[in-house]
C-alpha cells in the first residue's frame, strides 16, 4: 500500500460491514488514485460488491472511514454520493428504454430555459450537448433521437458510461461493465474505458475477468473472504499471480 | 459550433426524417397514429353513408360533445403514462358535480362552487396517488376502491337526488361560443395545449415517462418517482373536476350517478391514442384524437339510425382492434 493519500480521489481505512451475523468484509483499507483506473477483483462473496456499495453510499459501513476528494464521510446515501461527485454505472444500467439517447443522457439533470417562473426543456441544447458528449468518447449510436430500447447491449453500456462521465463526475464506478456482453461488444466497451483512462477520468472497475483488469487498469486490489488480500500495479503482475492472490494460493 | 464536425466523424448523424414509404411500412407508425387513422376512416365512411355527418352544424355538435371526454382522456393519459390507471375518474366527475351542485344551491356563488369542485377532485386524485405510493398497493386496486368509496360519498352528500344548477355562467359556458367553437371546445383545446407542453417541454414530463418506463432506473437516478406518481393522479383529479364543470353546464343539473361509459371511453381513448398501458410512452394529441374518434363513432351511428345498443359494441370492437395493432407493432 504504497501510494500516499494525497493523490487519492477516494480512500478508506478500517472499513467493516456486517449484515446481521453475516460478515461482508472486515477492516478493509482501499484507495483509488486520481486519474487512474482502479480495479477491484475477487471471488463471488469476497465482499467486493458490498465494498463498492459502501463507496457509493448504498450501504453505510459499520466501522471505518471514507475520505472522498479530501472530505471525510462525505455522504450517507446514493443521492449524496452523486452530489459529491461519484457516478455509478449500475449493473442494470439504469436506462429508460422508451426515452431517447439524448433524454437518457440528461435524465434528472435536464437543461432548461426559464421564462418567468416556468422552466421549459432546452431540447436543442441537450441534443447538441449529447452529440458532443458521445463524440468526445467516440461512441457510435445510430441517432441521439433513437429510443434506447433499440440499441444493442454494448451501446446501452456505452450510453450509461457516457452519462456517468458526462455529468462531470469526479469518480465513475463501474460494476461488471462487460458481464452481459458478447466478444465484439466487450471490446468496444473496453476501448471506451481505455479512452476514459487517456482522458484521466478516475474510474473504479469491478470485474471477474483478470485479463480484462490487467488490460484496463493501473492498480488492482484483490479481495478474499471479506478482507483486502493484496494490491498490485497492473503493469507488474501476471494473470497467474492474480489467480493465486484471489484464491489464496500465493 | 466547433464540435459539429466532430459529431459527424463520430458517426452521430443529424436526425433525418424517414421517407414516407418507410413510415407507412412501419407498424409502430400505425400504432402511434391509430386514432388519427381511425378518425379519418370514420369521417370518410360516415361522410359517404350520411352526408349530414359532414355538415358544419354536426361537426360543431360533435366537437362540443367530445370536449368532456377529451379533458378526461388527458387526465387519464398522465396516469397511464406512469403505468397506472385511474378507475375512479368517472366517480370523481360525479362527486365534483354533486359538490358543485350543493355549493351553488347553498348560495355560495358559482365561482366558489367551481373552485371547490376542482379542489375536491384534485384532492381525491392526490389521495389516490398517496395511497398507491405510500401503501405500495397496485393502482388498479386502489382506484377500484376509491371508485366505490367516492360513489358512496356522492350518494350520501346528495341523498341520491339530482340538484338543479341554474347558473347563467354555466349556461353561457355550455351554449356560448367564440369563433367557430363553443366554449367547452376551447376549454378542451386549452387543456390539450397545456398538457402537451407539460409532457414534452418540462422536466416533469420526462420524469413522468421515466417513472412509467422503468421505475427502478428512474429512482436510481434520483427522480422522486413517488412524487411524480402522486402528481399524475392529482392532474387526473384536476381534469375530472374540469370535466365535472363541463358536465353540469351541459345537462344543467348535478346528477349523483356515474357515467361508466365516460370512464371506459377515457381509457379507450388513451389506448387508441397510442399510449402504452405499461407506461413510459405517451402523447396528448393521440388520446385527444382518440376521444374525438369515439365521439364521432357514436355520433355517426346515431345519424345512421343505428340502435344505441350497438354503440358500446362498436366502441369495444375498435378498442380491442387498436390494442391488437399495438401488440403486433414489434
Amino acid at each position: 500500500m504504497s501510494a500516499t493519500s494525497s493523490d487519492a480521489i477516494i480512500a478508506c481505512n478500517g472499513l467493516s460491514k456486517h449484515f446481521g451475523g453475516v460478515r461482508a468484509f472486515t477492516d478493509v483499507a482501499f484507495q483509488a488514485r486520481r486519474g487512474e483506473v482502479t480495479a477491484v477483483i475477487g471471488d463471488n462473496g469476497a465482499g467486493k460488491s458490498t465494498l463498492i456499495r459502501c463507496l457509493v453510499g448504498v450501504h453505510v459501513p459499520d466501522a471505518g472511514s471514507i475520505v472522498f476528494d479530501g472530505r471525510e464521510h462525505p455522504f450517507s446515501n446514493p443521492d449524496g454520493a452523486r452530489k459529491a461527485g461519484i457516478e455509478t454505472v449500475h449493473q442494470n444500467l439504469a436506462l429508460i428504454d422508451e426515452l431517447t439517447v439524448a433524454q437518457n443522457l440528461f435524465l434528472n439533470r435536464e437543461l432548461v430555459r426559464r421564462i418567468g417562473p416556468l422552466a421549459f426543456l432546452d431540447r436543442k441544447a441537450m441534443k447538441r450537448e449529447a452529440r458532443s458528449m458521445l463524440s468526445r468518447l467516440s461512441i457510435n449510436v445510430p441517432s441521439i433521437n433513437q429510443r434506447v430500447r433499440r440499441l444493442s447491449g454494448g451501446q446501452r453500456q456505452a450510453i450509461s458510461i457516457c452519462r456517468a462521465v458526462g455529468s462531470g463526475a469526479k469518480l465513475v464506478v463501474m460494476d461488471e461493465p462487460t458481464a452481459a456482453l458478447g466478444v465484439q461488444e466487450t471490446a468496444n466497451v473496453e476501448a471506451l474505458i481505455r479512452r476514459l483512462r487517456e482522458q484521466s477520468v478516475s474510474v473504479i472497475l469491478v470485474s471477474h475477468n483478470f485479463d480484462q483488469v490487467r488490460r484496463l487498469s493501473d492498480q488492482i486490489w484483490v479481495m478474499r473472504a471479506g478482507r483486502m488480500a493484496a494490491t498490485v500495479r497492473a503493469s507488474e503482475t501476471s494473470g497467474n499471480e492474480l489467480v493465486a492472490l484471489v484464491t489464496g494460493a500465493a | 459550433m466547433d464540435n459539429a464536425p466532430a459529431a459527424h466523424s463520430a458517426g452521430v448523424p443529424e436526425e433525418s426524417r424517414p421517407s414516407l414509404s418507410a413510415l407507412l411500412l412501419d407498424p409502430s407508425f400505425w400504432a402511434d397514429w391509430a386514432s388519427v387513422v381511425g378518425l379519418v376512416g370514420l369521417v370518410i365512411i360516415f361522410g359517404i353513408a350520411q352526408p349530414v355527418f359532414l355538415s358544419v352544424a354536426n361537426l360543431q355538435a360533435l366537437l362540443l360533445a367530445s370536449a368532456i371526454l377529451v379533458v378526461l382522456s388527458i387526465g387519464q393519459t398522465f396516469v397511464v403514462a406512469t403505468s397506472g390507471i385511474d378507475l375512479s375518474m368517472a366517480a370523481a366527475v360525479m362527486l365534483g358535480a354533486v359538490i358543485l351542485g350543493l355549493v351553488s344551491a347553498g348560495g355560495y356563488g358559482i365561482f366558489i362552487a367551481c373552485v371547490l369542485c376542482v379542489l375536491a377532485t384534485s384532492a381525491l386524485g392526490f389521495l389516490n396517488g398517496l395511497i398507491i405510493t405510500v401503501g405500495k398497493i397496485p393502482d388498479f386496486v386502489v382506484t377500484l376502491g376509491t371508485l366505490s368509496a367516492i360513489t358512496g360519498l356522492g350518494l350520501i352528500l346528495s341523498g341520491g337526488e339530482p340538484t338543479m344548477v341554474g347558473s347563467t355562467f354555466l349556461l353561457k359556458l355550455a351554449s356560448g361560443s367564440f369563433g367557430p367553437f363553443g366554449y367547452p371546445v376551447w376549454v378542451a383545446i386549452a387543456a390539450v395545449i397545456v398538457a402537451h407542453i407539460a409532457l414534452y417541454h418540462t422536466r416533469f414530463g420526462v420524469h413522468l415517462l421515466a417513472t412509467g418506463g422503468q421505475v427502478e432506473s428512474a429512482g436510481a437516478l434520483g427522480i422522486h418517482t413517488n412524487r411524480v406518481k402522486i402528481a399524475a393522479y392529482t392532474i387526473s383529479g384536476f381534469c375530472a373536476g374540469i370535466a365535472a364543470i363541463l358536465l353540469v353546464a351541459r345537462i344543467g343539473s348535478a346528477e349523483p350517478q356515474i357515467n361508466t361509459s365516460l370512464l371506459l371511453n377515457s381509457v379507450a381513448a388513451v389506448v387508441l391514442g397510442g399510449v402504452s398501458l405499461f407506461g413510459g410512452r405517451a402523447s396528448i394529441l393521440g388520446p385527444a384524437i382518440g376521444a374525438l374518434m369515439l365521439t364521432a363513432l357514436v355520433n355517426g351511428l346515431t345519424l345512421l339510425s343505428v340502435s344505441a345498443f350497438y354503440q358500446p359494441l362498436a366502441v369495444g370492437a375498435i378498442v380491442v382492434l387498436a390494442a391488437l395493432i399495438m401488440r403486433y407493432q414489434k
